[in-house]
């Protein structure tokens, strides 16, 4: 038997695919598994996170609540976001903000900006997003056993914690 | 700038100069921005995304980095044109199909491209040619706060950026550098690689992105995580990774010169031999046998081919590129043999 994808090489994969309940064999040399074992893997990835979210374990009555939680910015709902895997706007991260938190812990391991801030946002927030990127990463020196580094954090967080006050 | 006019010019990511060129074809930063309130772009009606695209034309017209670019509406370029974009690595796949109000936004130099209505409102990439990701950033951050002083970005304190899909929020920053590892493939230690890359929560793709498959060797490293480290712990740690598969790819090329040149040669030259003389090909052979051609010349087997016409035909063979250059559209059997006659072609003019 000659490989499905390339129709060159012998068929040594047998690989048995369900796609929308629909089951489908393919027959594979060596070569074309691997690459499409790469691909798979590539596109699983995503969706897996995204897909096997944390709701799963909440009870019933529960999950239809948030299922019909609609955003009242763009009109999307959770269902919505639970089948494409993308937000309507900027204010769902508000409006789904409970559910999406452990969904970014899990992504990116943290939940917690760090990086540049626009120029337009308010000096007042932009106080708030230094004070917090530094407890931040406080917390990591704690972790890291740098205390050296974690004492000058604790400095810089008292003096702007003082500004903010003024 | 007509779109035609770039057919003359090489494409940044193939200029093949920049630090450690022989092994790293281009460094890339992508970031992805959203307006506040407005209705993300796969998620908004024609109106909402005409909006949108109108807004972010005027504004990018008054930043400063943005003067000398040149702004393509999708709905009025034809398919080839769009694959031809893409092709250049300017534009995604994604944004050549379906979509309302998407624009793309190109610098003369293509080293700046911006996708407008992409997934995300703004997608602006900045290019560089080989290992360089510090100046990408440092380009792409001053066009960023160059737009933010014209625009209100969605914005939140604690999860920043934030954009269509929650893999992206944060930073919105994506950097990629895309690798020429054609020993760590030969000397099948390439899967041991991309294992320890993907424990690193970093991901590899091929060619064209994501959804492509490694092909010719060439694989591209990119990082996963956007939310939590800043954009400099990003582009360091990228920067850390790459040096050591670097390193690892230039072991590798050694020990096949040292220990199995023979083998080496046969396989360069093999690759030369068919590139030189075949009559139909495809362009993923082309590819493949050109990565083969190019390692040569950074291992100095292949000394009378300059290394501008190996860069400059991975890209002219592409499928789009030659039907521009042929100004019609071909089919692809025909292409193949097109194909092969302009490789003749660049390759013996000795």
């Amino acid at each position: 038997m000659l490989c499905d994808i390339c129709g060159k090489n012998q068929a040594t994969v047998h690989l048995t695919e369900i796609l929308n309940d629909q089951m489908s064999e393919l027959h594979l040399c060596e070569e074309c598994a691997r690459q499409k074992s790469m691909a798979m893997e590539q596109q699983f990835g995503l969706s897996d996170l995204l897909a096997g979210m944390a709701d799963s374990e909440k009870p019933e009555k529960e999950t239809e609540t948030i299922k019909n939680l609609k955003c009242p910015n763009c009109g999307l709902t959770y269902a919505d976001f639970k089948k494409t895997g993308r937000l309507g706007c900027g204010v769902c991260y508000n409006t789904f903000s409970r559910y999406l938190g452990p969904l970014l812990k899990r992504i990116h391991g943290s939940t917690q900006h760090t990086g540049k801030s626009p120029l337009k946002v308010s000096n007042s927030l932009r106080k708030g997003i230094d004070i917090q990127t530094l407890r931040t990463r406080l917390q990591n020196a704690i972790q890291a056993e740098a205390f050296e580094e974690a004492a000058k954090l604790r400095d810089q967080i008292k003096e702007a914690e003082k500004k903010e006050e003024k | 700038m007509e779109l035609n006019s770039l057919l003359n010019h090489t494409s940044e990511w193939l200029r093949g100069s920049g630090p450690n060129s022989d092994i790293v074809i281009s460094s890339r930063i992508r970031l992805a921005r959203n307006l506040d309130k407005y209705v993300f772009s796969h998620w908004a009606n024609k109106s909402q995304s005409e909006a949108v695209l109108n807004i972010i034309k005027e504004s990018a017209a008054k930043v400063d980095y943005l003067k000398r670019t040149t702004l393509f509406n999708l709905a009025d370029i034809d398919n080839v044109d769009k694959q031809f974009l893409v092709e250049r690595h300017l534009m995604s796949l994604e944004h050549a199909q379906k979509g309302d109000n998407k624009a793309l936004l190109v610098d003369d130099e293509e080293i700046i491209s911006i996708m407008i209505n992409e997934e995300d409102h703004i997608r602006m990439q900045v290019m560089q040619s080989g290992f360089n990701l510090f100046e990408a950033w440092n380009i792409i951050n001053a066009i960023d706060d160059g737009l933010a002083k014209e625009l209100n970005f969605a914005y939140l304190a604690n999860w920043g950026y934030l954009t269509a899909c929650p893999t992206n929020v944060g930073t919105g920053m994506r950097g990629s550098v895309m690798l020429h590892l054609p020993a760590l493939v030969m000397t099948r230690s390439i899967e041991r690689v991309m294992a320890a890359i993907a424990k690193l929560s970093f991901t590899t793709r091929g060619l064209y992105g994501e959804g492509t498959q490694a092909m010719g060797n060439f694989f591209q490293i990119s990082n996963q995580v956007s939310l939590g480290p800043s954009e400099a712990e990003i582009v360091e740690s990228i920067n850390g990774l790459i040096r050591q598969i670097i390193e690892q790819e230039k072991q590798a090329r050694e020990n096949l010169m040292t220990k199995n040149r023979p083998l080496l040669e046969d396989r360069i030259n093999r690759s030369l031999g068919i590139l030189k003389s075949a009559r139909i090909i495809s362009s993923q052979e082309t590819i493949e046998l050109l990565s083969m051609v190019r390692l040569g010349s950074d291992v100095g087997i292949v000394k009378d081919i300059d290394r501008r016409v190996i860069n400059e035909l991975f890209i002219i063979t592409q499928p789009a590129h030659l039907q521009k250059k042929e100004n019609q559209k071909i089919s692809s059997e025909e292409r193949d043999l097109k194909r092969a006659e302009l490789i003749r072609d660049k390759l013996n003019i000795h």
